[in-house]
């Protein structure tokens, strides 16, 4: 390897001669251990290209002598893997589909089976909107789906309608759908008025509140809102008008996020899932929903 | 008859960029050219103020002043590139740091190129020149060719950062991780690299030595295989030549095999190939003790150098590339685990007979956690890319793991103990202003890289089975939101991990600076001295 060896010390490593701003180089061998493990890992990767998939030909590769088997191939043992469990649960997924919604609960076996698919396509499909743990987001008009305030219903078949043909969407003509006019923006009550009912509303859900405003704005709560809301304000679930006695706000309770909402109104917006779930998944969903404490 | 040539470049740089910033079509690329009008109008001044200065240089003294620009980058850019990666690390841990008002600039998604090219290209990048600068001087035992070439790569360098990093935050970006720069930036970078091979290969042909030392062989190639990779790489067709907006020249997997194959390998010769030749130069300087074995230097060097171009693939098992690719990148990730072991054994062994430096010098300490950091990670690294393990360990938090423990262990480490060694000699200095405060970098540094690095084991290993868990009826059992809230501890772990290292590579900064003002001149001179 090295021109001339040159013995620095007697008894110790010879050096290969060179130096460079001060640095030698000894002229000891490459440790064998080192050696012999590059060559094992050469042999491994040579067998590796026996068994796997590894030269690649004119329009195709050669494929090894596992190659085309699962146990070659992890894609192909996850996609028997999914084989399996869909075999496995054809006849509950029938079963589901054929049930009557509100017998599922009296079959345990069917229920526990619904639960579970319905928790993974709630997590993939429902958790961006309404969370993980299925809490909504306060204020910001995502449902909340752990309580009993239901705004079209709570019921099994009610929760199964909406997520079938969903809310307020231009994708499905069998929607949900109902809209609050802007009565701010058009003009349909002015400042003074709206600042009067917003008043009376803040009454019926026990807040602080201006009493004079507020006997005021009863009159126009009564001509303007009652008809969806109630005369009391408890709300109509037939055209999803919100309870505004309780202490539940989808858009905030508040005098400000009050106002906001007279003003402009709300338009939240379901998706349909018909088109993209099969009706077993809707049902397991629904179950799930329904299950999660505050189904009717 | 020179410098009129260079008013006239300069100044038509900076008409064309001032022209270029009124046409632009978008703010990184108005604010990317309003920098380069004023880089080119503050040369055109200093080109001009120096006009008719004569020329005196000695041939034989070493050019030391880039050298020192660039241990003062390195440091300099080495902090701000830890402060971001903090940050960041940070707004993972708690996201209400993605502050509302400066979305878009100031978020995670703008500051994460931010930090990758800020350690990678700024540190590292300048790691790199600086110590190639002053390795290939002494080693060859001449000075640095091609007179103030050296100083035109340095100050490219420089510019290419400072531009990088506002196109970043402004949102120019090509979208390939690692060669996020904009296609205006990356054809400066030709520009500079290319000098940078110039400047080196003309100081090695004008070597005073009879042979080419260890280090230079590592250092050229990752300047040669650095340039092949950013060129293929960054081929694209500009949109508009006043848009920073390019389209690439490959598409769909074959767009994601040579992004990787420039991934793996800036990796490999930037990250890799380019720290070897720092660890073989300042490792047995500092100390004092000949390089273990010459027959395992070669042999590892050009293993290292063969296999690593191929490894490419493995960071794509399970796309849409096909299966013998993925099969050739881990094959060749594996065959890779001892060639890369070989650097650490010459760097480990060429210590023994020196041990007991471990115990009174912490630079040398700095030198073997930095080697070990790099044997585990080389060890790693081959093990990740086996598929089985792929399959988990996948678009996790461990692969964030294993680049931290070679980035922060090996390539931070090893710089660290570059800049202790060099600061004193470049500055004709009587030692380090204080060992103490380099024992304080050490652990600080040491530990949080621990903290680092076993937060994101967990945190991946974790992650990788959640999204595979699933319940008996074979339905996944997590929400994606499940795992993100699950690591919140590690992430934050992390981020106290991240900042130990960060307030190491403070106090370093300090310790150099009082190094340079308040430590005695020594009286020897450094001038070239070839040796016979």
């Amino acid at each position: 390897m090295c021109a001339k060896q040159v013995q620095t010390k007697p008894g110790e490593v010879p050096t290969t001669g060179h130096e460079w701003d001060g640095i030698q180089e000894y002229d000891n061998p490459m440790p064998r251990w080192w050696l012999w493990t590059f060559y094992l890992t050469i042999f491994w990767a040579a067998a590796y290209m026996v068994f796997y998939p590894a030269w690649p030909l004119v329009s195709s590769a050669t494929q090894g002598l596992w190659g085309n088997q699962a146990a070659g191939d992890p894609r192909l043992a996850v996609a028997e893997e999914i084989q399996r469990f869909d075999a496995a649960n054809q006849g509950k997924k029938d079963a589901l589909v054929a049930a009557d919604l509100t017998a599922i609960a009296t079959n345990p076996e069917l229920e526990a089976y619904a639960k579970s698919s319905g928790a993974a396509v709630f997590k993939t499909f429902c958790a961006q909107c309404h969370g993980a743990g299925a809490a909504g987001v306060q204020n910001l008009g995502y449902p909340n789906l752990l309580d009993d305030d239901w705004l079209w219903g709570g019921d099994m078949e009610s929760i199964h309608t909406t997520i079938t043909h969903g809310i307020r969407n231009t994708t499905d003509p069998d929607a949900r759908y109902s809209e609050m006019p802007k009565f701010g923006a058009d003009g349909l009550l002015d400042a003074t008025q709206i600042g009067q009912v917003v008043e009376h509303v803040l009454s019926l859900s026990g807040q602080d509140h201006d009493a004079t405003l507020a006997a005021a704005g009863a009159t126009i709560f009564a001509d303007n809102c009652s008809s969806c809301h109630g005369a009391a304000g408890e709300g109509d679930r037939a055209q999803g008008a919100p309870k505004l006695s309780d202490a539940v706000w989808l858009y905030g309770g508040t005098r400000e996020t009050i106002t906001e909402s007279v003003t402009y109104a709300r338009f939240g917006v379901m998706p349909n899932w018909n088109g993209r779930l099969s009706e077993d998944e809707i049902r397991a969903v629904s179950v799930y929903v329904h299950g999660l404490g505050g189904g009717e | 008859m020179w410098d009129y040539v260079k008013l006239v470049v300069l100044g038509a740089i900076a008409v064309f960029a001032a022209i270029a910033a009124q046409y632009a079509h978008d703010l990184a690329y108005m604010v990317n050219a309003i920098v380069v009008m004023l880089a080119a109008a503050i040369t055109f001044v200093v080109v001009l103020r120096h006009m008719y200065e004569p020329v005196a240089v000695d041939p034989n003294t070493y050019n030391d002043d880039v050298v020192r620009a660039g241990v003062i980058a390195t440091a300099f850019w080495g902090v701000v590139g830890f402060l971001v990666g903090v940050v960041i690390a940070f707004q993972l841990a708690f996201p209400a740091l993605n502050i509302p008002g400066v979305e878009g600039i100031l978020n995670f998604g703008r500051l994460r190129p931010l930090h990758t090219s800020a350690v990678i290209f700024a540190f590292g990048g300048n790691a790199l020149i600086m110590s190639a600068f002053h390795i290939v001087q002494r080693t060859c035992a001449t000075r640095l060719w091609g007179g103030n070439l050296g100083w035109f790569v340095f100050w490219g360098w420089q510019l290419m950062i400072v531009l990088a990093a506002t196109s970043y935050v402004l949102g120019g970006t090509q979208s390939k991780e690692y060669a996020e720069t904009v296609w205006y930036i990356d054809l400066w970078i030709v520009v500079v690299w290319l000098s940078f091979l110039a400047v080196f290969l003309g100081t090695l042909i004008n070597r005073k030595e009879p042979h080419i030392y260890v280090a230079n062989w590592f250092l050229l190639s990752m300047i040669i295989t650095v340039a092949m990779l950013h060129v293929v790489n960054n081929l694209a067709v500009p949109v508009s030549i006043f848009s920073s907006k390019s389209v690439s020249a490959f598409g769909g997997v074959q767009d994601a095999m040579t992004q990787w194959w420039y991934g793996h390998n800036a990796v490999g010769f930037f990250l890799t190939a380019g720290f070897l030749g720092m660890m073989y130069y300042f490792v047995p300087k500092q100390a004092e003790r000949p390089v273990y074995s010459y027959k395992l230097s070669i042999i590892h060097f050009w293993a290292l150098i063969f296999l690593y171009i191929w490894a490419g693939p493995h960071h794509l098992h399970y796309t849409a590339l096909p299966e013998w690719a993925a099969t050739l990148g881990m094959v060749f990730s594996i065959m890779l685990w001892m060639p890369s072991w070989g650097g650490m054994i010459n760097g480990l062994m060429t210590l023994s007979g020196a041990w007991d430096k471990l115990r009174t010098d912490p630079i040398i300490r700095m030198m073997v956690v930095s080697i070990g950091f790099y044997g585990m990670s080389t060890f790693e690294g081959p093990m990740m890319s086996i598929k089985a393990v792929n399959s988990l360990s996948h678009y996790t938090d461990w692969t964030i793991g294993h680049v931290h423990s070679g980035a922060l262990g090996w390539n931070g480490m090893i710089t660290f103990g570059a800049l202790y060694f060099l600061t004193p000699r470049l500055w004709n200095r009587d030692g380090l202003y204080s060992l103490r405060l380099v024992s304080w970098h050490f652990w600080l540094a040491t530990i949080g890289i621990v903290l680092y690095a076993a937060s994101m084991w967990v945190s991946g290993i974790m992650e990788g089975l959640m999204w595979r868990e699933v319940d008996q009826n074979g339905f996944l059992v997590n929400a994606f939101a499940d795992t993100v809230a699950a690591k919140t501890p590690m992430n934050i772990v992390r981020g106290v991990g991240g900042l130990m290292f960060l307030s190491g590579a403070i106090i370093m900064c300090y310790n150099l600076w009082m190094t340079v003002r308040a430590q005695p001149a020594k009286a020897v001179s450094p001038a070239a001295v070839p040796a016979e």
